[in-house]
């Protein structure tokens, strides 16, 4: 048996047994990233001593059984926006290619706190900013289960690490369904928790109000693990919340008879493929004969979504990124003066997609569009969000599918940035409204590409969705399914 | 056409961002093929809603105090250009 291929939750039982060791476990790991990576370039960096050093000391940890966390002695992998003391960080950016933090983000400190071992940093669309890591300044990732489709981005190193077991578990952010969408096209768990349930702190801005951790996993008891880890108050991000953090893995046991699913009929419409729309009805049938109560419901704004979406992502993102200005870190190029250094310096060190975000969202705040723009696009939010809170009145989740198609082509959609922004269309209202909300594999196409459905809750109730996407997935074999990566 | 290539030009200055003659064309044709979109919200009447502010209620105010150590050796680490413990930066002042 591959070590590497084994659940979160699965390795941690054989370490705490001795069964085997984290050393054991993370040489295997790298062994699999040398076998695979050249095929699928899931990574950015690796960092293969200090990743064996922290599995020594998980080891001495787990002799002495010093230390109950399920994540000691566990490789895991970060996407490249996650800062991370003295290991490149790079956003997928030219501007901050050769950049090394002087602090880890708090998630990290926390994986590092729990005994994880940190394997290295995967590729991602630059900044965030895309949906399929075609937009990486490096190069593209592959999808693991076909290696001429996007593995979904913007997390899609992460989500083909983990699909291709090149580590037992990573973590992605979400700003508008970059954890979710590369999680069902690689055909893994991806769980996007509410807005400050986890901390921001030392994760590379995008979007300030929607820009979300979590993690991405081979199950969904394993993201409760994760989430158990990454979860609560920090005094570093004043937007995280300072409220009790519930027993997520208590929380996968128990019933879902009576539960009530609300499934809304905005998210089934004409151009969805119908293996996609056949799989997710299966899904929510499943629920049913497991005793859940169904509901047509309706979010009647949903079709806002994509133009709020990328006028308040832009608009944030232009704000964020005016710090990339070469002056106390990152590239700067050589230029006469001062305004032509800031402007040469981000023509060269910015990619196409980022910058048409920042000038789509300079222009929406600039004088004279921000009422047309800026100011609209909130207040259509807020209808958004209350179509959500008034559907949780008589519902207690939300069942969508996570994508209207399976994995593109590479490609196929660079050359028209309006077609890649509607592949977002069920995942972003989610980050909107800042709800929790997971992705779990549900099906394959004909083609043989993963499908994923996706569970929405209630704010800060990660522990029903996770329970009833656990319920789904012990009555189904879809996350068992691995991908056979070809020789090409 | 809801913008012109001297509007993009405008905003790029803005923005900090120098644009090729083409990269100014091609934006100016994408940019104003995704506003025409967002003309959707324009269906919509919201006179009387309030725009959004936060997803949840949850500012947290703490003490300001200083907790991390002077590291000036950490901070300067990744300066593109230094004199000393300074940032060299280019002139400001004329």
């Amino acid at each position: 048996m591959n070590l590497a291929s084994l659940a979160v939750h699965d390795a941690g039982d054989k370490l705490r047994k001795r069964e085997i060791s984290s050393v054991e476990l993370t040489d295997a790991v790298f062994e699999r990233i040398a076998a695979t990576d050249g095929r699928i370039h899931a990574y950015l960096t690796l960092d293969r001593e200090a990743a064996l050093d922290q599995a020594r000391r998980a080891d001495a940890r787990l002799r002495a059984q010093d230390g109950a966390s399920p994540l000691l002695g566990i490789p895991i992998a970060l996407k490249d926006n996650f800062l991370t003391q003295g290991l490149r960080t790079t956003a997928g950016s030219r501007i901050l290619a050769e950049f090394v933090p002087p602090y880890d983000a708090s998630t990290v400190q926390r994986l590092r706190l729990a005994g994880a071992v940190i394997v290295g940093k995967t590729n991602l669309d630059e900044f965030a900013m895309g949906s399929s890591a075609e937009n990486s300044a490096f190069f593209p990732t592959r999808n693991p289960w076909n290696l001429k489709r996007i593995p979904g981005g913007s997390s899609g190193g992460s989500a083909a690490a983990v699909a291709a077991d090149q580590c037992l578990a990573a973590l992605g952010t979400d700003t508008g369904g970059s954890i979710r969408q590369p999680a069902a096209c690689c055909g893994v768990v991806g769980l996007k928790p509410t807005y400050g349930r986890v901390s921001r702190y030392g994760i590379i801005a995008f979007a300030s109000s929607m820009d979300q951790v979590g993690p991405m996993t081979k199950d969904v008891r394993d993201s409760a693990l994760l989430l158990q880890v990454l979860a609560g108050r920090d005094p570093a991000d004043s937007t995280s919340a300072n409220r009790p953090v519930p027993d997520y893995a208590a929380a996968l046991t128990g019933a879902i008879k009576g539960i009530r699913v609300g499934v809304p009929k905005e998210y089934f419409v004409s151009g969805m493929q119908p293996e996609v729309e056949k799989a997710v009805r299966d899904g929510i049938h499943e629920l049913e004969k497991q005793g859940a109560v169904i509901l047509d419901i309706s979010l009647p704004h949903t079709e806002y979504a994509v133009a709020v979406y990328y006028i308040v992502a832009t608009a944030e993102a232009s704000s964020n990124l005016a710090r990339y200005d070469g002056m106390r870190y990152g590239y700067r190029a050589g230029a006469k003066d001062l305004i032509e250094t800031y402007m040469i310096t981000r023509d060269e060190g910015f990619g196409a997609e980022v910058k048409r975000r920042i000038m789509l969202g300079t222009y929406a705040l600039s004088a004279g569009y921000y009422d047309a723009y800026y100011s609209k696009a909130q207040r259509v939010r807020a209808l958004i969000k209350r179509d959500f809170g008034e559907a949780f009145q008589s519902c207690d989740l939300i069942v969508t599918p996570t994508a209207p198609t399976t994995a593109f082509k590479l490609g196929e959609k660079t050359q028209d940035p309006l077609q890649m922004y509607l592949s977002d269309i069920y995942t972003i209202s989610i980050n909107l409204a800042g709800l929790p909300a997971v992705s779990l594999p549900c099906g394959f196409d004909p083609e043989g590409m993963p499908i994923g459905m996706q569970i929405i809750g209630e704010h800060y109730d990660e522990a029903t969705i996770l329970r009833v996407a656990h319920h789904y997935e012990q009555a189904t074999e879809w996350h068992k399914r691995k991908p056979r990566i070809e020789d090409r | 056409m809801k913008l012109t290539a001297e509007e993009v030009q405008r905003v790029a200055v803005l923005a900090r961002l120098r644009l090729t003659r083409e990269e100014r064309t091609e934006l100016t044709e994408q940019l104003d093929h995704i506003l025409t979109y967002m003309d959707k919200l324009g269906e919509l009447d919201i006179s009387e809603v309030a725009p959004f502010t936060h997803a949840i209620e949850s500012n947290e105010l703490r003490e300001d105090k200083v907790t991390n150590q002077p590291n000036t050796e950490a901070l300067l680490a990744n300066v593109p250009d230094r004199d000393g413990n300074f940032f060299k930066v280019p002139k400001i002042i004329e």
